[in-house]
């Protein structure tokens, strides 16, 4: 594995370069140890495909997103001004971010706090640069054949009405892409969104990545592909519920993207 | 000619007392918070075409779309036959549009008269689901009572008044065929498509005095059924059938993931954030400053209002609830029902006490508990169900809003995530000099 090649804004901006993207890493994507593979994954894709990027690093901070959705508005817009006085600092025009929260909220939530910037799911990143030839798979590697069912992020999908890049990502593996009977606009949530990550369930008869779980389950796939730090971990702890972590993988698309192209 | 008068009283008393009931739910309705809803009207008529009219997102479920879709054309096409019987109530005449529109006129009828096969046929589909199949979203707790017999009334009104278009158009067949109907003065036969075949084969052994009499029990029958139905509307979750249409139109058209900004707070943190501003400096905002968030109806918008009128407890939201499926008490229909009930509430007080009145209750803690408003993942599934684009999850999140930034009420987990957010940049105990970490670990 070749060593990441990952410039803060703060250097670029030392020896007078722009970026043509800024990568929003997220709270996930820095400070989770699963979460950090997905982000690594992205970079080896950026590097390979010679993507002029940069992040913030320490400059960046939570788009406010889990304050927003558990109701705390002075939180989320403390933190949007914050963020957005730093991005139109370094006038960043185009994000990219592998986390649909982060995704959802400095695309929709941002504009009208005076923070207006192109912002892409990495998904549609990728989809773009497969397209653009920049990228090529030679076939799908260790996917070929494979069966994969995606889980759609909620804030991927219904609340932003992106349901095909991913899917056409992992049809570019060779892959078997099989639905579950809840996909797309009916997609089942994992359970983490709205701030339920941070707590626990209220009280019920089952957890909700559990019955998120059965669904992947019941299509027989051996990888649920995922599009967000945090189905991630949904969908990690509902294999392990079941015991099934040796015969299921919960990957990024992003990961199985880099590990098809032997990145 | 009393009939006559009665028939015009009645016209006049059912569809005034309507009137009234309907300027009644439309200043409920504005006791909600105002919100801008008039931009893009192309893209709005747009989507009550497709929402409304074209009953787009019912069609997700075809099998009840079909079903729907019969009773609701024919209740619109049968409106067509009202017409005809305001004028021959008030003039006294029979069939009056018969002689002049001719070969046409055969034609409409017809297609009522197939129309409310269609219909039948799905109202006791309808009522087999609900009340012998036993569909799990009919039989949620929030179903209990009222809207159960709410449902089964309309579905059971819906039937009487089917039988009264069959009495009607079956009596005068039978009474046509032996030269005796009001319509004609030799015998012969009107060929609707289907009291051709009712009108003898049910009606043909009946004695004439016996089918003039049924005739007009279809006939007044169909009249009243149309005043009870009207009049019951507004107090019934069917009045559906007309707030579907603009409440698709005033529709939220932005991506469903985007919360509202509010203002109020924005101000707030822009004088924070400004090193130069005067907080003193700023003007004292005029009349009763408002609250975050909502506890009550009146906090929130006119369009959350017209939202839970329209909601006709099809429960498809709460069937695709994560939480609601995973045995939590959080139920989006129930958060509407809840939401239309305080306001009738509170509105009728008001009405009975003057505007100023308060009973001390309020919709979040009264109506719905926390834990149901903590329950929700903001997933947007239930927004998605909806086929008439109610958004339970805007209510939601004002409660949230409410709790969190009036009264500090919240699960102790997310006070520290909130805590996390504020002093470290991240919902965890992360420093934030350690976030470009992961570009140089291995």
């Amino acid at each position: 594995m070749s060593t990441i090649h990952v410039p803060t804004m703060a250097e670029m901006m030392a020896q007078g370069q722009t970026p043509d993207i800024l990568f929003w890493v997220g709270c996930s994507g820095s400070f989770d140890d699963r979460a950090k593979k997905i982000t690594k994954a992205l970079v080896r894709i950026l590097n390979e495909c010679k993507v002029n990027f940069a992040v913030l690093g320490a400059e960046e901070s939570c788009t406010g997103d889990p304050a927003k959705r558990a109701g705390n508005e002075f939180t989320f817009q403390m933190q949007a001004m914050m963020n957005i006085q730093v991005l139109n600092g370094y006038e960043i025009k185009k994000i990219v971010t592998a986390c649909p929260h982060c995704f959802n909220t400095l695309k929709n939530e941002y504009p009208e706090l005076g923070g207006k910037y192109e912002v892409i799911h990495h998904t549609q990143l990728i989809q773009e640069l497969i397209n653009s030839g920049k990228l090529s798979l030679k076939g799908g590697g260790v996917f070929k054949g494979k069966k994969i069912t995606f889980h759609d992020p909620c804030y991927l999908g219904r609340a932003n009405d992106v349901y095909e890049a991913p899917r056409i990502l992992i049809e570019k593996l060779d892959a078997e892409l099989v639905e579950m009977k809840r996909c797309k606009s009916n997609g089942l949530c994992c359970g983490a969104g709205g701030a339920q990550m941070f707590k626990e369930a209220e009280k019920g008869n089952k957890e909700v990545n559990v019955e998120r779980t059965e669904d992947a389950l019941e299509t027989q796939a051996s990888i649920i592909a995922t599009g967000c730090p945090f189905c991630n971990t949904m969908m990690t702890d509902g294999v392990k519920n079941f015991n099934k972590e040796n015969e299921i993988q919960v990957l990024d698309v992003a990961e199985l993207i880099a590990n098809a192209a032997e990145l | 000619m009393i009939a006559a008068i009665i028939f015009s009283v009645l016209l006049i008393v059912g569809f005034g007392w309507f009137g009234v009931n309907i300027l009644k739910i439309r200043s409920n309705i504005l006791m909600g918070r105002d919100t801008d809803r008039k931009d893009k009207p192309g893209e709005r008529w747009k989507t009550m075409a497709l929402v409304a009219l074209g009953q787009k997102k019912m069609f997700k479920r075809p099998i009840p779309a079909i079903l729907h879709l019969g009773i609701y054309v024919a209740f619109v096409i049968t409106q067509v036959e009202l017409i005809e019987i305001i004028y021959d109530g008030i003039s006294g005449s029979h069939r009056a549009f018969m002689a002049s529109l001719g070969g046409f006129y055969t034609l409409v009828i017809s297609i009522i008269e197939v129309l409310s096969v269609a219909a039948l046929i799905a109202t006791i589909a309808f009522l087999s689901r609900r009340n012998i199949l036993k569909l799990a979203r009919f039989q949620k707790p929030e179903m209990k009572g009222f809207p159960t017999f709410d449902a089964n009334l309309i579905l059971v009104m819906e039937l009487i008044l089917v039988c009264c278009i069959f009495t009607m158009n079956g009596a005068d067949e039978a009474l046509y065929l032996r030269g005796a109907s009001h319509a004609a003065h030799e015998a012969g036969t009107f060929g609707f498509a289907i009291s051709s075949w009712v009108g003898p084969h049910i009606f043909g052994g009946m004695s004439t005095e016996t089918l003039l009499v049924l005739e007009r029990i279809g006939w007044w029958g169909h009249w009243f059924m149309v005043l009870a139905f009207l009049n019951y509307l507004p107090y019934s979750k069917h009045f559906h059938i007309l707030l579907a249409f603009p409440n698709t139109y005033y529709s939220n058209l932005e991506k469903k993931g985007k919360f509202t900004n509010m203002e109020a707070v924005t101000n707030e943190v822009k004088l924070m954030l400004d090193p130069t501003a005067d907080p003193f400096a700023a003007p004292a905002p005029e009349g009763a400053p408002q609250r975050f968030g909502a506890k009550d109806i009146t906090d929130l918008t006119w369009k959350n209002l017209m939202d839970s009128y329209t909601c006709t407890e099809c429960g498809r939201c709460t069937a695709s609830c994560p939480a609601n499926i995973t045995g939590k008490k959080l139920s989006p229909r129930k958060i509407m029902m809840d939401t239309r009930d305080r306001m009738v509430e509170l509105a009728d007080g008001k009405r009975k006490n003057g505007k100023d009145y308060e009973d001390g209750k309020s919709l979040l803690f009264d109506y719905i508990s926390e834990e149901e408003v903590w329950a929700c993942t903001s997933c947007n599934a239930c927004v998605e169900a909806c086929p008439v684009n109610i958004d339970p999850l805007a209510i939601i999140v004002d409660l949230r809003r409410y709790l969190v930034m009036e009264e500090s009420k919240m699960p102790t987990e997310l006070t520290g995530m909130l805590t996390n957010i504020e002093n470290n940049g991240a919902p965890w105990q992360f420093s934030p000099a350690d976030r470009g970490n992961w570009i140089h670990e291995d």
